[in-house]
């Protein structure tokens, strides 16, 4: 097997995650890019782990789950308290922290 | 020369009376206390009490004079440790006492013409009855600091006298409340002080600096290993500091506005003792101004001297104040203990012998023309006088043995003392003899003209006060025109002449017997009187005095005696008359030279506190504030410029650590 292909994907999908973390107004749109990142981030750590021969990179891989798992219910969470009060999704309208 | 001053150097511990010798200062300066604390409940024995206290104090020091006597002349240089006072890392200063001959022949001064100056306070301010506890604890107050002066054993136990002085100098002066020229007058004399004792802290300074301490017994002893230059600036600040407190030039302007003062007080502090500090300053550091290496400081004290001797002449034969042509003479008068105390070895007994009899005589002078102004309505103006002569026979005759002692009439006091110190100016030889010695004698004929003017204007002549009423004063409460009051001269009661009748006895007397057994008393002190020996010889010098006195006598009798001299001060008068009025410039002088550069110097500092320390400090402030707020800016609030930045800073830091890898 050849480690390039699956380390171009997994930028090919950080890259996408990444352009939609910027340019989404949906905050769901916006949380599931995040995930894509962290997923995209997986990949290569599972691949460098293939490549080195060890656990290492997997036990990474599994960190990053756990932690992901963690985030997605508190930012679920948040985005849904959010909606119920201001009625809109758009990480746009919520601008209020600024200067 | 020098092994003259080794025996000024060792000193004994005090014992038996002299051990006690603490009380000269604790007697007055409880006196002080009790009556600035009881306050108005020591209304009526406060004068009681203060006199009381200076007189003990005076029986305590003729005790003390006659236990010093009765020791061998080595062993009359006493010390008295009383306490630790300052003792800080290297810096330690011992409390203590010097009783040596010099110290005690101050103390016998102080505490002696101080009782009899209590004592005739007490009859001059009968009229201010509520105020006087007050003025009798600042006297008591003064002559406590006068004596610590005197009596410490380290220049900064003097530094402390010093400065106890001249705080009570000022309140003295400025003792009538409410008066503006009084607070002036008070105000002026203490800032001037102020410049003469930042010279005497220096010098001190500098003596800690070289010699690590400022004990006499150590500054002496290692005075003459310092270089050069740290003996003639020393000598020269400890000159500074002298000017300041005696009214020399160019600091003499204040001396005269002390008048403001009540009568006692210009007659004790600014005539018999407190001004004439600065001759004890030089004198009690005769061991470095013999050195020879303070030659070139000893010739400005001279300079010094010999130029307000005749300043002080000058301006005296201008004014119509009596009391102020007495402040000009004390100024001149102290000109020539400057002088004599310059003279090193030769002069040092000469200046104190003067200051001696000055003490006398013109303590007597001033009380005399306190006794007038208290019969005259407080009226100073010697042209509304004349005549007096008849009404106050006793005033007039005390103060006519004071006015013939201070002209040198032979063989009363003041002849005594001017004389040594012109015969030893003369002494100096050559060019600088005659130079110092035509001054001196040249003052000696000045003197006799001004004070015979002084004489003819206020006793003698036609009374010019009878038709005459006191200047009006306002009153707010009564609605009409103010009226003076007329002249009802009269004489003192018996507490003012008594005074003033003893005074004359020293006038007369003093001279003769100090002149005869001073300067072997003060050996021990100050060392040996050095015989000179100038072009004239001292019966030369005798008789040249006193037909140069007489001279001036005679000149002043044929100006002011034939005519009848105008009550209103004539304003169209001849240059030096007027130069004279103006006191010499001395104001002018002072303003130029340290008034002007001062506020000159406080302004641009203002400027550069303003513009430079403030600009910089709010200029950084103001920066800061303004790029915070452009800063400010970029919180929009989005989440997407967040990530975005967030974005950019982590490929910043990617190919920065890709740059350092690969490059």
């Amino acid at each position: 097997m050849t480690p390039t292909y699956y380390l171009l994907l997994s930028a090919l999908l950080f890259t996408i995650g990444a352009v939609g973390v910027l340019v989404r107004r949906n905050a769901i749109v916006v949380f599931m890019c995040i995930e894509l990142m962290l997923n995209a981030v997986n990949l290569s750590l599972v691949t460098f782990a293939r490549l080195n021969g060890d656990l290492h990179g997997q036990v990474m891989g599994f960190f990053v789950m756990v932690v992901a798992a963690a985030e997605v219910v508190v930012g679920l969470a948040i985005i849904l308290s959010i909606f119920r009060t201001r009625r809109t999704a758009s990480v746009d309208d919520s601008n209020l922290l600024k200067y | 020369m020098t092994g003259t001053f080794n025996l000024a150097l060792d000193t004994q511990p005090a014992a038996g009376a002299a051990s006690a010798a603490w009380l000269l200062l604790a007697l007055p300066a409880l006196g002080a206390a009790v009556l600035l604390i009881g306050g108005r409940r020591t209304n009526k024995w406060g004068h009681l009490l203060g006199s009381g206290m200076v007189i003990a104090a005076f029986a305590y020091a003729v005790v003390l004079f006659f236990d010093t006597t009765s020791l061998a002349a080595e062993d009359r240089l006493r010390d008295l440790h009383l306490f630790d006072w300052i003792s800080v890392n290297q810096l330690s200063v011992d409390f203590g006492l010097r009783l040596d001959p010099l110290s005690i022949t101050f103390v016998l001064l102080i505490t002696g013409v101080g009782s009899l100056i209590h004592i005739y306070s007490i009859g001059y301010l009968d009229h201010e009855l509520e105020d006087r506890r007050r003025f009798f604890a600042y006297l008591n107050l003064f002559i406590a600091a006068m004596l610590l002066l005197v009596l410490g054993n380290s220049f900064v136990t003097l530094y402390f006298g010093w400065e106890g002085v001249g705080l009570a100098s000022y309140l003295l002066i400025g003792w009538y409340q409410g008066k503006d020229f009084a607070a002036t007058a008070a105000k002026k004399a203490f800032l001037m002080n102020r410049v003469g004792d930042v010279g005497l802290a220096l010098a001190i300074f500098l003596m800690f600096k070289t010699m690590g301490s400022t004990q006499y017994d150590v500054v002496f002893s290692e005075i003459g290993d310092q270089s050069t230059g740290t003996i003639v600036a020393i000598g020269l600040l400890l000159l500074l500091g002298a000017c300041g407190k005696s009214g020399q030039f160019p600091l003499q302007a204040w001396l005269p506005d002390a008048m403001a003062g009540p009568t006692p007080v210009s007659a004790l502090i600014h005539a018999a003792t407190m001004v004439t500090a600065g001759v004890y300053l030089i004198a009690r550091s005769s061991p470095l101004y013999s050195l020879p290496q303070a030659e070139d400081a000893r010739l400005v004290v001279m300079i010094i001297g010999a130029i307000t001797l005749l300043l002080g002449c000058i301006i005296g034969c201008a004014y119509d104040d009596f009391k102020k042509v007495l402040a000009y003479s004390t100024v001149s008068q102290i000109g020539y203990m400057i002088l004599a105390v310059g003279l090193g070895p030769a002069g040092y007994a000469f200046g104190i012998l003067h200051l001696l009899t000055h003490g006398f005589f013109k303590a007597g002078l001033f009380l005399g023309a306190g006794s007038v102004m208290h019969a005259m309505n407080d009226e100073g103006d010697i042209r509304r006088m004349g005549g007096l002569w008849k009404k106050m026979p006793v005033t007039f005759v005390t103060w006519t043995l004071g006015y013939l002692a201070l002209i040198g009439f032979p063989f009363l006091s003041g002849y005594f003392s001017k004389d040594e110190i012109i015969n030893a100016a003369l002494g100096q030889g050559g060019t600088r003899g005659w130079v110092f010695g035509g001054i001196a004698l040249l003052g000696a004929a000045l003197t006799a003209f001004y004070m015979t003017r002084l004489l003819i204007l206020v006793w003698l002549g036609k009374p010019r006060w009878e038709n005459l009423t006191s200047p009006a004063t306002p009153d707010p409460e009564s609605p009409e025109a103010p009226v003076g009051k007329p002249y009802h001269p009269h004489e003192s009661p018996s507490t003012m002449t008594i005074p003033m009748i003893i005074l004359a006895f020293g006038s007369v007397a003093g001279g003769a017997i100090l002149s005869a057994v001073l300067p072997e008393w003060l050996t021990p002190a100050i060392g040996e009187v050095e015989e000179t020996h100038g072009a004239l010889s001292h019966t030369m010098v005798g008789i040249l005095t006193v037909v140069l006195a007489a001279i001036g006598a005679g000149l002043a009798f044929l100006l002011f005696g034939r005519r009848e001299t105008a009550v209103e001060r004539p304003e169209r008068v001849s240059f030096p008359v007027r130069a004279a009025r103006a006191d010499l410039f001395g104001n002018h002088l002072n303003e130029a030279l340290f008034a002007r550069p001062g506020t000159w110097l406080t302004r641009a500092l203002v400027y550069v506190d303003n513009r430079g320390v403030d600009g910089l400090v709010n200029g950084i402030a103001a920066g800061l504030g303004g790029s915070s707020g452009r800063l400010r800016r970029t919180q929009t609030g989005f989440v997407r410029s967040y990530a975005l930045s967030m974005l950019g800073g982590s490929i910043l830091v990617i190919a920065a650590l890709l740059m350092v890898r690969f490059a």
